[in-house]
């Protein structure tokens, strides 16, 4: 694991995370507390659209122990919440209050909020506010007839449309038409460690704190002096251990906004922890979409246009993404296919459900299924293998860069590099795939329900545009690494840390990692968009550099040596031609960097850098799932018998850790596939509200996955050529078991909607038996 | 108002005198009471397995007990795995097979894992894969934490 000359890059070492957390010493939101604080319980409504008529606080006002209990009418100069990357006057109507004010719409929307002395009275509370809510239509399908949102708005917020060449000259023409309705179920990330916020005020210095942050700390604080009108340098917002974050954690919420206002305006630090239930009906939801998809095909499987029309389920409110994941779904559909001709209409609806945002590669699960849905329907049409499909239509080698005229974050698409082709030859290889197709051949006519899939994505990741960080070495030569990253949990600190020593020479143990503290660096934009390692790691690169730079150059001058013949083994600088000869330390140089050091003459005090790296697209790895099912006729139950991801990352600075992405991913987009669906009723009473509803995989359910790693293609954008890794394991999972589960069955297209319960597989084959 | 009630909670070996409602939780009474916050409430209604303890040897969603039941019991946390700088076999194996990412779930599957492994030290594998199929974990794929546990389980069979 260690590694004499200090190479840490490419090296799988074991977490600087992981030994406060195994011994049960990490500080999570809930493990936060302050003297005097008071608990937060939030009072949500129990009705999916109608009028609030009344609202009834008198009886939780008079409960001992209760500070305070506001409704909409008490935070009246609060806005709603408003959207990350800045004003969107066109989706402003749409944003949610932070407690709802003339109308509900939906269940777990916040009404009121119950400070008290303790969490269990906060709790007693809250079940004495009575609303009086007069009922109003409920719209619970984003394909249905718009309703009304407000007088004069309906749910329609708005018609997203993307696309290039003439879709409905290629369509006339094409010898071929492929059409699909396809259908991605309403789930979540849903991490273990359900959400929570500590707002403290504090008076003495005029500064705001808010603890429990993750994601994007310093976009949240931007976003909170927006709405509290506060100079965005007197709001701390902090960090501490984050129990998973899956993209759903970390966006501003109502609550966070509540325990900010609750701590300035009480005077005592508030604390707000969410419990699962709440979780499970307020933070935010995700995938859900129908897509109505046309392809105009030639006679050997060459897609010729593309037309979608999809209609994307919001939920209640356009919440701090804004339209990401409805505009990014367009962008991001044709994937590694060469697509002539491309239109894509997506219609972008509010619902009386959860508000929905980013949940691990939005936008991608869904196209990927979509995507690779109709290549298995154009294989099935023409009698041929839908690999060959994708052989046919994949983007080559030699076309990269490859340019798109589509968006996708804000930014046109253009594939930095990749082989997708020769990667589905490697991951055919490694699959013996010609004998394992005739073992499942062999067992379908034994009468076994077997059947394999495969999903070919291309990824996105690294979202830019910039990141820097500050190290500084202190005089023992301990190294403090300040990012404006994020950690949630994915090993943030030890891959920061090994870039960082393999640059400086030093043990990556003597590194301290700092991230989600605002008041430690100015700028950050986080960890969301599988961005942590290629922009915080190139940052770092960049500072490091010049860190070792300025400590050799003190050096040479100290050592009388120039500065060429210089290296920095073990932490300390050495001629390169001299080894074990004379050395300095990182220490003592720093020492003599010091502002009162004699030796310091011209230079900048200290042994520190900044470091910056500036990126104007993102970089697209890119991938294969293999799946094997096994189909039970009687249930309807599918056991994934095993399951393969092929995944070019560019650069691993950790295996270990990218394994550990794919493969957490993996277990996510299982329950994706086939287990989490956010359910309602016609009343719109959400029903999954416990972990006994909301099924999500256990070690029984969730196979062993074969993961081919590959850094065949590394990336020119960035100095040490890496792409993103947090987001590859779970994309394109729905599709590969789709596809094995169609062919188990003997039944080509059969899965059209995600996920695939027992009892929609049971339907499918009564309908077929019928 | 129901009075509250005085007893002794023994976590780790030591006696806590807490006052606590008869409506307390015993995780809730071990976090903020005792204040070994290492054990963690991801549902509170007993699925999810992050609040798992040990009491009088047998791992127990602390969430799905009052706190006045435990009295007198044998209580052991996370915090009590580990003597002094040595790690516990599971710990060292969850931290050298990267069974843990965020690491939320791990002190319910560590306790979880004692509970079994010091009670069925020879375990099988699909036996095992049931037992831990009682928690949740959403970062891993389990895959890792099933193969920190094995080893861990070798490591204290030849250390008998």
């Amino acid at each position: 694991m260690t590694s004499g000359n200090n190479k840490w890059i490419g090296q799988s070492v074991e977490r600087l995370e992981d030994p406060p957390l195994v011994r049960g010493r990490g500080r999570f939101a809930a493990d936060i507390s302050f003297p005097h604080q008071l608990h937060m319980r939030i009072v949500r409504a129990n009705h999916a659209h109608g009028r609030i008529a009344a609202i009834d606080t008198a009886a939780a006002r008079a409960l001992p122990g209760v500070v305070a209990v506001w409704s909409s009418a008490d935070i009246a100069d609060i806005p709603p919440v408003d959207f990350r990357e800045g004003r969107i006057p066109a989706l402003e109507p749409y944003r949610q209050p932070v407690l709802a004010a003339d109308k509900v719409r939906y269940v777990g929307e916040p009404v009121a909020a119950i400070f008290a002395e303790d969490p269990y009275i906060a709790e007693d509370a809250a079940d004495l506010v009575t609303l009086e809510i007069e009922e109003l239509p409920i719209l619970l399908d984003a394909e249905a007839e718009p309703g009304e949102f407000s007088a004069g708005r309906n749910t329609e917020v708005a018609v997203i449309q993307q696309g290039y060449g003439d879709v409905e000259a290629a369509l006339r023409a094409a010898p071929m038409v492929v059409e699909l309705e396809l259908g991605i179920g309403r789930h979540s990330g849903v991490p273990l460690e359900a959400r929570g916020a500590i707002g403290r005020y504090d008076a003495s210095r005029d500064i705001l704190e808010l603890h429990g942050a993750a994601k994007v700390p310093h976009r949240n604080r931007d976003l909170l002096a927006r709405m509290l009108k506060l100079t965005p340098s007197s709001i701390h917002v902090h960090e501490s251990h984050v129990g998973g974050g899956f993209g759903i954690r970390g966006e501003l919420y109502p609550e966070d906004v509540l325990v900010c206002v609750a701590a300035m305006r009480l005077g005592r630090p508030v604390k707000w922890i969410e419990d699962r239930r709440e979780h499970l009906i307020a933070a935010n939801h995700s995938r859900q979409q129908l897509h109505r998809i046309r392809a105009a095909v030639d006679g050997e499987g060459r897609i010729l246009a593309i037309d979608d029309r999809y209609f994307h389920d919001q939920g209640a409110y356009v919440r701090t993404h804004a339209a990401r994941v409805v505009h990014m779904t367009a962008g991001i559909l044709p994937g590694p296919y060469r697509v002539p001709a491309y239109r894509a209409i997506g219609h972008f609806r509010l619902t009386n459900k959860t508000p929905a945002a980013t949940y691990r590669a939005p936008g991608r699960y869904e196209t990927t299924f979509v995507r690779e849905r109709l290549v298995d329907a154009i294989a099935a049409k023409l009698g041929i293998d839908p690999n060959d499909v994708r052989r046919r239509n994949a983007i080559a080698p030699d076309e990269m860069p490859y340019h798109r005229p589509l968006e996708a974050l804000g930014e046109e698409i253009e594939f930095d590099s990749g082989d997708y082709v020769g990667l589905l030859d490697k991951l055919l290889v490694a699959l013996d795939w010609d004998k394992l197709k005739a073992g499942l051949a062999r067992r379908r006519a034994a009468g076994e329900a077997v059947g394999a899939g495969f999903a070919m994505f291309v990824e996105k990741s690294g979202l830019g545009p910039a990141d820097g960080v500050r190290i500084e070495v202190d005089t023992s030569g301990a190294v403090e690494l300040i990012t404006g990253g994020a950690s949630l949990g994915q090993g943030f600190e030890t891959v920061m840390a090994q870039v960082c020593a393999e640059i400086l020479g030093i043990d990556y143990r003597r590194v301290r990692v700092t991230h989600g503290q605002t008041d430690r660096i100015a700028f950050g934009i986080g960890a969301h968009a599988s961005r942590a390692t290629v922009m915080t790691a190139s940052a770092t690169y960049n500072g490091a550099m010049k860190l070792r730079a300025k400590a050799i150059d003190m050096a040479a001058e100290l050592m009388q040596a120039p500065i060429a013949a210089l290296d920095i083994v073990e932490g300390k600088v050495v001629r390169k031609d001299q080894p074990l000869g004379p050395s300095i330390s990182l220490g003592e140089i720093a020492t003599h960097l010091a502002p009162t050091s004699k030796t310091l003459g011209e230079r900048e005090p200290g042994l520190s850098a900044e470091g910056w790296f500036r990126v104007d697209h993102q970089v697209y790895p890119y991938g294969l799932h293999f799946a094997v099912v096994k189909v039970d006729r009687e249930t309807g139950g599918v056991h994934v018998e095993s399951y393969a991801i092929a995944y070019d990352i560019g650069r691993a600075i950790n295996p270990a850790l990218v394994k550990g992405q794919i493969v957490g991913g993996f277990a996510q987009g299982l329950g994706g596939a086939l287990l989490e669906e956010f359910t309602y009723n016609e009343r719109g009473d959400p029903l999954a509200t416990t972990f006994a509803d909301y099924l999500m995989p256990t070690a029984r359910e969730t196979p062993k996955v074969d993961v081919i790693l590959r850094e065949d293609y590394t990336s020119p954008l960035n100095p040490l050529g890496i792409k993103g890794a947090g987001e590859s394991g779970i994309t394109g999972v729905g599709a590969a078991i789709a596809s094995a589960v169609d062919e188990a069955i003997g039944i080509p297209g059969a899965v059209t909607q995600l996920p695939v319960t027992p009892q929609r597989l049971k339907q499918i084959l009564n309908g077929r038996a019928n | 108002m129901i009075e509250k009630r005085e007893l002794t909670l023994i976590v780790n070996g030591r006696d806590y005198s807490v006052r606590v409602d008869p409506r307390r939780t015993l995780v809730d009474a071990i976090r903020d009471d005792c204040g070994q916050t290492g054990t963690h409430i991801g549902c509170e209604h007993g699925v999810c397995g992050a609040c798992t303890v040990l009491i009088d040897g047998e791992p127990v969603r602390s969430c799905l007990m009052f706190a006045v039941q435990a009295e007198g019991c044998q209580i052991r946390t996370v915090e009590g795995l580990a003597k002094g700088d040595e790690l516990h076999p599971l710990q060292q194996a969850f931290i050298e097979n990267h069974g843990l990412q965020c690491g939320f779930c791990t002190p319910g599957f560590l306790m979880l894992a004692t509970g079994v492994l010091e009670r069925e030290p020879d375990i099988s594998d699909e036996d095992l894969i049931d037992v831990l199929a009682s928690n949740l974990c959403r970062c891993t794929g389990y895959e890792n934490i099933v193969k920190a546990v094995r080893a861990a389980a070798a490591k204290m069979t030849a250390g008998r």
